[in-house]
């Protein structure tokens, strides 16, 4: 089900919306619908605003001009129907905590008080534990786990709560192309059970085929939201990134091209150098500076 | 043999709390080690140990400055480590990572400590005394205050402990849930000051970690929850606290020697077995 008509319920709607960080633009003027239950796959090179567009899309961040609506009313901080995924920070791994107290480490975090679940909210948690498979690995330290693993349980905390949109900010990087798979598989599987509408960004446009419903896919101050067929050619990348673009495709998988660099693979890879030499000084506010990196 | 054992420790522990400044050093002792022992799980949960340690630093120069005013060196302390925790929390979490601009903030007040010092010359003592502790100076009064200030650390950490624990494990997502950064950043790092101004008075400024962080950190290998963590953290530092002043008693070592040897006893005990 690749397209979708203007009548369905909407899940996020931006309406003229000139959305900076600091004083880069990222997006002029963009107007879309993003409908329920869908999944969308956000794309764009570093420094396009992935993340910008979600903690806006959060309420974090407020658009100099136009309006944010988020399953019906303006986009604010604290809405229990939007669940998220930040970026993977590296202190998670070191944690000597079980997967289940992490997980469990969301329940009410708002309100004051001993962080101790009662019978509801443990049996939430084992219901979340169970919609990703990872109750028993749960059990153990997050030291413990792999990168795979760590991520279904960041996965399972975005879904305490039972949210109607998830904002899922890069969940494949510094995964290998198996456990991406899988990753992208399960989110899959959740969205169509749950009947829930997920913004997925990603870097590369390929592990997500197949998956996704419709692209969003970012660059210089635009937005593009279509289908795969619609918004990965020449024409349209070749706007968003202010270059000359060529797509090729080639046995089901798609290639973006500028001269003779996959501009795509170019990306992730500085991306990867970026996050190893920040390793342990960028903390908890850094992603813009570091969408703005390259 | 058992029952012989039993009959010689049991008289020699009477003869031990016969002593009023026995009985002020345990009961002192076990105050600050149960909050030292809550307050570190989180601390280093945060992974803002190194925070604490400069916090303590700025005591320093809290109690000497006090000494030259003719003030007790604790509340000199309390005022120092309350300001120094609170701006730190003002000034963002980066910074209060930053291990440079920590660290100068720890040299400098040890520096600003020393000419405090310098200029109250009659007390030469009372540096080592600060430095290092000396548990069994501290009389009945103290003891209330310290209880109070303890009570009221508690207190506060057990009101602020569910949003303090989100915004820890996952700050983006606490901050998207309403929870505020920047405010529990600051009300923890106040805890931690008062913890630290408390810690001080038992091990003397220079050995806080060994109550702050020491237990927590050896509980956190020993337990992956959260609730049997913290009660762990406090049930060690009372153990390490209580043993090393027994220790001296009988050693006539200094107890922050010892407390500062099983401390760091426990937590490769705690690695060797975590693993």
């Amino acid at each position: 089900m690749p397209c979708h008509g203007s009548n369905r319920v909407t899940s996020i709607a931006l309406q003229g919306v000139r959305l900076k960080l600091g004083t880069r633009v990222i997006l002029a003027d963009a107007s879309l619908a993003i409908g329920e239950a869908e999944f969308i796959g956000v794309l764009g090179a570093n420094g396009a605003g992935k993340t910008t567009l979600m903690r806006a899309i959060l309420g974090l961040l407020r658009p100099e001009r136009g309006r944010i609506e988020v399953l019906g009313s303006p986009a604010a901080r604290g809405n229990p129907a939007v669940g998220y995924m930040p970026q993977s920070r590296a202190a998670i791994g070191a944690l000597r905590l079980t997967g289940w107290e992490f997980v469990a480490g969301v329940l009410d975090g708002h309100r004051l008080g001993l962080p101790i679940a009662g019978r509801a909210g443990r049996a939430e948690v084992d219901r979340v534990l169970d919609l990703v498979g990872a109750r028993a690995l749960a059990r153990r330290p997050l030291a413990e786990t792999s990168g795979g693993e760590r991520q279904r349980l960041l996965l399972a905390q975005t879904l305490i709560g039972r949210p109607r949109l998830l904002l899922l900010d890069e969940p494949l990087i510094s995964l290998d192309p198996h456990h991406q798979a899988s990753v992208v598989a399960l989110v899959r599987a959740l969205q169509r059970e749950l009947r829930i509408t997920v913004l997925f960004s990603a870097h590369e446009l390929n592990p997500l085929l197949g998956a996704l419903d419709r692209v969003l896919y970012l660059g210089r101050g635009e937005a593009a939201l279509g289908s795969v067929e619609a918004v990965i050619t020449a024409p349209v990348l070749s706007r968003l990134y202010g270059a000359e673009i060529e797509v090729v495709r080639l046995g089901g998988r798609i290639f973006v091209m500028s001269g003779s660099h996959d501009v795509e693979r170019d990306a992730h890879q500085h991306d990867q150098h970026d996050t190893h030499a920040h390793d342990g000084h960028t903390h908890d506010h850094t992603h813009g500076e570091h969408d703005a990196g390259v | 043999m058992r029952t012989m054992a039993i009959r010689t420790i049991i008289p020699t522990v009477n003869t031990m709390l016969a002593y009023d400044f026995m009985r002020n050093a345990f009961a002192a002792a076990g105050v600050v080690a149960l909050v030292a022992g809550a307050v570190g799980y989180f601390l280093v949960l945060r992974g803002q140990s190194f925070a604490g340690h400069a916090l303590a630093h700025l005591g320093f120069t809290g109690a000497t400055g006090a000494v030259l005013l003719g003030i007790a060196p604790l509340w000199g302390l309390v005022l120092l480590t309350l300001a120094g925790g609170i701006g730190m929390g003002l000034l963002g979490e980066r910074l209060a990572q930053r291990d440079v601009a920590i660290g100068l903030v720890l040299a400098l007040s040890l520096g600003f400590g020393l000419l405090f010092l310098h200029f109250y010359t009659a007390f030469a003592t009372q540096a080592s005394a600060l430095l290092f502790g000396n548990i069994l100076a501290v009389d009945i009064g103290t003891v209330w205050t310290l209880a109070a200030l303890g009570a009221l650390c508690l207190g506060t950490l057990a009101l602020i402990a569910r949003p303090l624990l989100f915004a820890s494990l996952q700050p983006e997502l606490a901050e998207a849930k309403g929870v505020s950064l920047r405010f529990y950043a600051v009300a923890f790092l106040a805890i931690v000051a008062l913890a630290t101004a408390e810690c001080a008075q038992i091990v003397g400024v220079l050995l806080v970690f060994t109550l702050m962080v020491g237990p927590a950190a050896a509980a956190q290998r020993l337990t992956g929850a959260v609730g049997r963590g913290v009660l762990l953290a406090m049930a060690l530092a009372l153990a390490e606290a209580w043993l090393g002043i027994t220790l001296a008693y009988y050693t006539d070592w200094p107890s922050s020697f010892w407390i500062a040897a099983l401390s760091a006893s426990a937590y490769l005990l705690a690695v060797a077995i975590g693993r």
